[in-house]
């Protein structure tokens, strides 16, 4: 490659929101439920039926808006996007066309080189389509079940410049939004979906490439893949003297790759008009203070608290600050005490690994406070302290009882500990030479063999230094 | 003893809070007049026969104990066939839902439902709302009861000609820009269209959404006052519906009109207007003077851009709203299709009559790209202007008074351009834009004997005052149009 590109990449997300019910009628909104079972005839677009508008539905946007640090229209309207297809019962979707309800926000994410700022173009509300099921006996279903959920679209400026900044990117909204509580944010279910607009060019040049759009990734690792697959293609394309169509393409997940889905000529003229069974939004300050009054702390501040308040490092506060489970949990134990930054550790190395995706922490924020005491006053060492929560999880066992019970307590005698050095050079004279020859791994080897005697409770600190000491002695 | 088809709905009302008749009788004898007329009038395109009578025996069961759900409980009522009727078909005169059964009522069906109202049928009309003549309906054919070689109007002509013809002591009908008042006044009978706002419009068909509004069609103005108070109010299904409770519009009427300011706009009293509509209004006008109102002429050159500001809203809402009849989730569809866009393409071509199918392309012209500004867009400009106007002038006049068509009743088949169908919306289509209500009353004939309607306006949610001026009116020219 002679020149070096660059990637230009903005984002479109599809978020819903968890009103609880539809957007334009009483219907539920729960996830999973057999097919056709949530709907009506406003869901289904049957001749006469009108769109109500869910309040809370502007009430949630408008909390997206201000998380995003948008600003919120004081009026806004709906519009109507037509086009026909089998998902769309009244072959138009109800959306906002050029008076959204947020515009002109951003979100900081982290990069290799610090905080980058990611603009937000604007954030709207439309209604959902309904699901198309592929049926090998009866062909192509329609399961209305999802029309008509709230969606917010996040429109993100094309600030991004890799697909690592994508991922973040989408990473931080989903985040923001869990804060907010206003949706599960879930991309394997769907209420989380995302399309990226990509483009290349020369670094350092201004004018943008052929702008591509990639079309409904639901996982953090497709729009990663894709970003990286897609870059590769157009820089090869431009290498190769080709010029590139504006088109959207589909990611498939099996090969990796993109395939052109349709290229701009074939696009459809909406013919967007406003919704005339739908009164504007009009909004005042008071009811945007009052909105915004009932949001939580997101992940930012939440962040910098624990950066400055409990002396956590960078990492960990992103980390923790990610899901907000974990968050409060850290949050309900950081309260029960003072070894924040073991417990920040402890939280993130052992408790997230038990937890594994997607489940619950079985375990209280009083227990893992515990346990990070323990760990504080070297009352146990790391592994005790991970038998300890194997023990703990899914009971309400009391871990100061558990210690004794399953004897973990950390051995800390230094007589004892002296003799379990002198034991452990004894039998392995052959690392004893290899340490003398200043092979460093034979320390590591040891101080292994010495924990495995003591059952893993040896204090780790103490008995290091004893082999040290051994060893130098001789 | 006056046949029972012959009396008022208030009449009926009457006699059955005096016990002097039973709602089981009414219908019966409607029924019996739907059976002898339909054949010759076309007026209902469904009878529910069975449902009715069931309605009325529960109705007479009800006044029996004393319960009664509404003075008008028992009264029969018939619905124009594009409000949605829960179990009973809903074709808005189309091959596209020839078979369409509804699963639910409109609001208005449900409050008449909860008033003790007998439903007695379906009614024809043009096809999706879309025409002044009933000639474009797709299921049948409609004759004006008062010469049947003549056109009932439309788009409700079903609904004016059950009324004129006593198949029904009133109806009710869908109006967006004139077609409740048109056909009233081409068969003889009043028409009302209320203000945007005071009718739900929850399970009407829509046409088109910022103009369509569900009026009563009726023998007098004193019923037309009795069923909107039937039909009108608050519902949470229909977002732009008022708030604003109801009046009392019955107690509206009998006060005269003395110290009533009305204006006559210059511009409907020109050479287009037919010299016999345009005598009959002015002597509407003296019959308001001579009855304490002062008539000024006025000129409201606003009115002069309605006609092309209604044809290019009213498509390109309908072009939205018809989308949904694909052959998908209800309604006709073609057979033998493979791919869906074929399915979409068959469908709509096989069981669109030409009159829809127009507007449908209308309207999906007026908003394509490169176009909606030059039509749409400039269209709900001057959609503001004339609502600017009529409020101006509603601060000065308590009436704005025109003819309600420029010409009467024609024979089948002589208005074959569409343009000249469209030209007679000309007085009606300001009322649907500016969303203002506006009554047709009949105020004389035409040298051949075809009845003439006056039209008023009155400001938005001022149904009293114009139903009020109406009444004086009426009561002047003689009772119920003949």
């Amino acid at each position: 490659m002679s020149r070096i590109y660059e990637a230009v990449i903005g984002l479109e997300v599809h978020i819903e929101l968890k009103t609880g019910t539809k957007i334009f009628c009483a219907c539920p909104t729960d996830f999973g439920a057999e097919p056709n079972t949530q709907c009506c005839p406003v869901c289904a677009g049957l001749p006469g039926t009108l769109p109500m508008l869910n309040e809370k539905v502007v009430e949630y946007a408008v909390k997206a808006g201000l998380a995003t640090n948008c600003e919120i229209a004081r009026y806004a309207r709906f519009d109507r996007k037509n086009y026909f297809y089998p998902d769309l019962p009244k072959a138009y979707q109800i959306s906002q066309y050029d008076m959204p309800l947020c515009e002109r926000g951003h979100i900081l994410i982290a990069t290799g080189d610090g905080e980058k700022r990611i603009g937000i173009t604007r954030i709207h509300i439309e209604e959902d389509a309904a699901k198309l099921v592929h049926d090998d006996r009866y062909g192509t279903l329609i399961d209305l079940n999802r029309a008509g959920i709230p969606l917010i679209e996040v429109v993100s400026e094309p600030d991004m410049r890799s697909a690592a900044e994508a991922v973040a990117y989408l990473k931080k909204l989903r985040s923001i939004v869990l804060y907010a509580g206003i949706s599960d944010a879930k991309m394997n279910e769907g209420s989380m979906r995302c399309d990226v607009n990509i483009s290349v060019r020369v670094a350092g040049e201004d004018k943008l490439g052929t702008r591509i759009e990639i079309k409904n990734l639901n996982s953090f690792v497709s729009v990663q893949r894709a970003v990286e697959y897609e870059f590769r293609r157009q820089v090869a394309a431009l290498e190769a003297g080709e010029s590139l169509i504006q088109e959207t393409r589909r990611f498939e997940p099996s090969t990796g790759r993109t395939f052109s889905m349709r290229v701009k000529e074939d696009a459809d003229d909406y013919r967007y008009f406003p919704e005339p069974d739908i009164p504007p939004i009009i909004l005042d300050n008071a009811a945007i203070k009052r909105i915004s009054a009932s949001i939580p702390p997101l992940p930012d501040e939440r962040r910098r608290t624990y950066m400055e308040k409990f002396g956590l490092s960078a990492y960990h506060s992103e980390q923790l600050v990610l899901e907000r489970s974990v968050s409060d949990f850290f949050d309900a134990a950081a309260a029960l005490t003072e070894h924040r930054q073991i417990l920040a550790s402890f939280i993130l190395s052992e408790v997230l690994r038990y937890m594994g995706e997607g489940d619950a922490i079985a375990v209280s924020p009083a227990q893992i406070a515990a346990i990070a005491d323990m760990l504080g006053s070297s009352r146990i060492n790391g592994s005790g302290a991970k038998k300890l929560l194997g023990a703990l999880w899914g009971t309400e066992g009391d871990p100061a009882e558990l210690i004794s019970a399953l004897d973990l307590e950390q051995l800390s005698d230094r007589a004892a500990l002296a003799e379990l050095a002198k034991r452990t050079i004894a039998q392995h004279p052959n690392m004893v030479r290899d340490y003398k020859i200043g092979k460093q791994s034979a320390l590591k080897a040891l101080m292994g063999r010495a924990m495995s005697i003591s059952g893993g409770k040896a204090n780790p600190e103490i008995l290091r230094e004893l082999i040290v000491l051994e060893l130098e002695g001789q | 003893m006056i046949a029972i088809t012959d009396m008022t709905a208030l009449e009926l009302s009457r006699a059955l809070e005096a016990r002097e008749i039973s709602s089981t009788e009414i219908t019966r004898a409607y029924l019996d007049r739907i059976d002898v007329k339909n054949g010759e009038i076309g007026a209902y395109l469904t009878v529910t026969y069975d449902e009715a009578l069931k309605s009325a025996s529960l109705s007479d069961s009800r006044r029996a104990r004393g319960e009664a759900l509404s003075a008008m409980d028992g009264v029969p009522v018939g619905i124009k066939d594009n409000i949605c009727t829960k179990g009973v078909a809903t074709t808005c005169a189309s091959l596209m839902l020839k078979d369409y059964v509804p699963p639910y009522s409109a609001t208005v069906i449900e409050k008449l439902e909860s008033s003790g109202a007998v439903i007695l049928g379906k009614l024809n009309m043009d096809e999706f709302a879309m025409g002044s003549s009933t000639e474009n309906s797709a299921l049948g054919k409609t004759r004006n009861p008062v010469d049947t070689s003549r056109v009932p109007g439309g788009s409700s002509g079903g609904s004016a000609a059950a009324v004129a013809a006593r198949m029904a002591p009133y109806a009710l009908g869908s109006d967006t820009g004139g077609s409740v008042r048109q056909p009233a006044s081409f068969c003889g009978v009043v028409g009302l269209k209320p203000t945007y706002g005071r009718v739900s419009r929850y399970g009407v068909v829509a046409f088109a959404s910022s103009l369509d509004q569900i009026g009563p069609i009726t023998r007098d103005v004193r019923d037309c006052a009795a069923a909107l108070q039937l039909i009108s109010g608050f519902d949470g299904r229909d977002s732009v519906c008022s708030r604003e409770e109801p009046p009392d519009f019955s107690g509206c009427l009998g006060l005269g009109i003395e110290g009533m300011k009305i204006a006559l706009p210059e511009q409907f009293l020109v050479e287009a207007v037919a010299p016999d509509v345009r005598s009959s209004v002015l002597h509407a006008a003296e019959i308001c003077e001579k009855l304490g109102a002062r008539v000024d002429v006025v000129s409201m050159p606003s009115l002069e851009n309605a006609l092309p500001t209604y044809f290019i809203i009213s498509s390109a809402e309908a072009s939205s709203n018809l989308a949904r009849f694909d052959g998908i989730g209800y309604g006709s569809s073609a057979p033998g299709i493979d791919s869906v866009d074929e399915l979409y393409r068959k469908t709509r071509s096989m069981y669109f009559g030409p009159e829809v199918k127009r507007r449908i392309m209308l309207g999906t012209f007026v908003l394509s790209s490169g176009y909606y500004d030059a039509y749409y867009k400039k269209a709900v400009r001057v959609r503001t202007l004339i609502m600017r106007e009529f409020n101006s002038f509603f601060e000065r006049y308590d009436i704005v008074m025109t003819p309600t068509t420029p010409d009467t009743a024609w024979r089948f088949g002589e208005r074959k351009s569409p343009m000249a169908v469209y030209l007679g919306d000309v007085c009606t289509v300001p009322a649907n834009i500016a969303g203002i209500p506006a009554i047709s009353i009949p105020c004389g004939a035409d040298a051949g004997g075809l009845p003439i309607g006056l039209q008023l306006f009155a400001k938005a949610y001022n149904e009293c005052g114009l139903l009020r001026a109406a009444c004086a009116l009426e009561d002047e020219f003689g009772g119920s149009g003949e």
